[in-house]
């Protein structure tokens, strides 16, 4: 299974998934998901706890098998691949280079026994850098593009607050220079002023880097200021798809204007 | 000579799911057309559906039915990605509210649009600090976020976004409301340049000095709304 697939098309996708289908048993985790993700496009996936947003990401990322479907990713160098059918070396390479995971939890994204200049080192070590001074400098400039100290570089995550935890999980996904980000609740669980400076974090790296995200979360007020496009799910399946503001502002499912409606004003 | 904006046919609805499916028709057999370098003012009662016409044509309501040609995309019935290379590269939208990502400087807030269309942030932030100038934001202020600015403030630096980038199609929802007098004058300035260079217009004033010296036609929307015409 190494022949590409022909997509015909002016501009090809990164990702093109195809009636995605994931089943606890009996249960429904997500079903019959297709979209397709343009280069540099940021989407949101919103909905409520359960709704299957999270076992989405998990099966596009590679984290879970899903039953059925497919998930296309334009390789850079065999073009559009299945990565449910790809090997499992394939798969982690791609996991390494191409692709990044942001969790909720910074502690399940870093390893926090390692100091914040080791945590994004690792990485570079793992696509083949060697040379430690270079690892060093590069591991410096990324703690600052994502506004941790350079006296902070030998410190361990243990020793950060929440918010320069998720900012060191930020630079160590991203110091690879990959081409598509999944972030499950990026914001999640952070203070609301930790959480503006993190998302104008997010939007500069995304414009400079020409990324391409998946954002999971609950927040519509986060969606709004970092999702070009956004799915919205319920019961395992995606009720409304749209650009961002016009779902918020003219919802036309009947869950979607619920969730809406929903929201508290500050 | 193909207009910049071209809308035929245009209707909208709202259905209420849940508050007992109401449907609400607000709009129907809507036509408007606007050519490059002319102005034209959306007039009508308030909820006569100037807004909701104005949205439409930026893509953030849905039309129910028609086309909403801008530069040749249809804008109900274009994928996302293109309304959003449209909103990029070629449809502006001076909204009456600012809305931003707290915490950010108010001159890269200005600058962001060109940053978007590849400007470099050298340039960028030079027009920048050139508009917020022109709208009377004192420079102590740039550095900071607009969030705890005043009214006026806040409107002087959406204007000062909206027209950063030189788009050859611009909405303009009440740009001059909460303005006083010197910097109304400064952003009717901007809306001539603007119509100079050849931009296609569409605005909101209810200010009727404003609308009288830049507007090139008036279309009243109250023809568009069902049971009303």
């Amino acid at each position: 299974m190494t022949t590409a697939i022909e997509i015909p098309s002016a501009v090809t996708p990164l990702l093109r998934v195809t009636d995605l289908n994931k089943f606890y048993g009996t249960r429904i985790g997500c079903a019959d998901v297709s979209f397709d993700l343009y280069p540099g496009e940021v989407m949101g996936i919103v909905g409520e706890s359960g709704s299957g947003k999270s076992t989405l990401l998990n099966c596009l990322a590679g984290h879970l098998a899903p039953d059925a479907g497919q998930v296309l990713f334009d390789t850079r160098a065999e073009g559009m691949r299945d990565t449910v059918t790809m090997s499992e070396p394939e798969r982690r390479m791609l996991g390494r280079t191409d692709w990044a995971f942001v969790h909720q939890h910074a502690r399940d994204g870093l390893r926090m026994n390692v100091s914040a200049g080791g945590n994004v080192g690792e990485r570079l070590m793992a696509v083949g850098a060697r040379h430690y001074g270079n690892i060093r400098e590069v591991a410096v400039d990324w703690l600052g593009r994502v506004e941790i100290n350079e006296d902070r570089v030998d410190d361990r995550p243990t020793a950060f607050s929440g918010g320069m935890q998720q900012r060191l999980q930020i630079a160590r996904n991203l110091v690879t220079g990959p081409r598509l980000v999944f972030m499950d609740e990026p914001t999640g669980g952070l203070d609301v002023s930790v959480q503006a400076r993190l998302l104008d974090l997010l939007r500069g790296l995304v414009r400079e880097m020409g990324l391409s995200a998946i954002i999971v979360t609950h927040d519509l007020a986060v969606v709004r200021l970092l999702a070009d496009r956004l799915m919205v799910m319920k019961d395992g399946h995606v009720v409304e798809t749209g650009l961002t503001d016009q779902v918020l502002d003219d919802p036309q499912h009947a869950y979607t204007q619920l969730l809406v409606s929903s929201v508290l004003q500050v | 000579m193909n207009a910049m904006i071209e809308i035929a046919g245009v209707a909208k609805t709202f259905t209420m799911h849940n508050q007992g499916s109401a449907v609400i028709r607000v709009m129907e057999g809507a036509e408007l057309s606007v050519a490059r370098g002319e102005c034209v003012a959306l007039i009508g009662a308030s909820g006569a559906g100037k807004s909701t016409l104005m949205r439409m044509i930026y893509g953030n309501y849905l039309a129910a039915s028609g086309s909403i040609l801008v530069d040749g995309v249809d804008v109900a019935k274009a994928e996302p990605r293109e309304i959003l290379a449209l909103r990029r590269e070629t449809l502006g939208y001076v909204s009456q509210f600012l809305r931003v990502v707290p915490r950010v400087a108010t001159l890269d807030v200005v600058a962001e649009p060109l940053l978007a269309v590849g400007v470099d942030v050298a340039a960028a932030q030079a027009r920048a600090r050139e508009l917020l100038t022109r709208v009377r934001i004192p420079e102590r202020l740039w550095s900071l976020s607009p969030t705890t600015f005043s009214g006026g403030e806040q409107q002087r630096v959406n204007i000062a976004r909206g027209f950063a980038h030189a788009y050859p199609a611009l909405l303009l929802d009440e740009p001059t409301a909460s303005l006083d007098a010197i910097n109304r004058e400064t952003v009717l300035s901007l809306i001539e340049e603007a119509k100079a260079r050849g931009a296609a217009i569409v605005g909101i004033f209810h200010d009727e000095a404003a609308r009288a010296r830049v507007c090139d036609r008036e279309v009243d929307v109250t023809a568009f709304t069902p049971g009303l015409a």
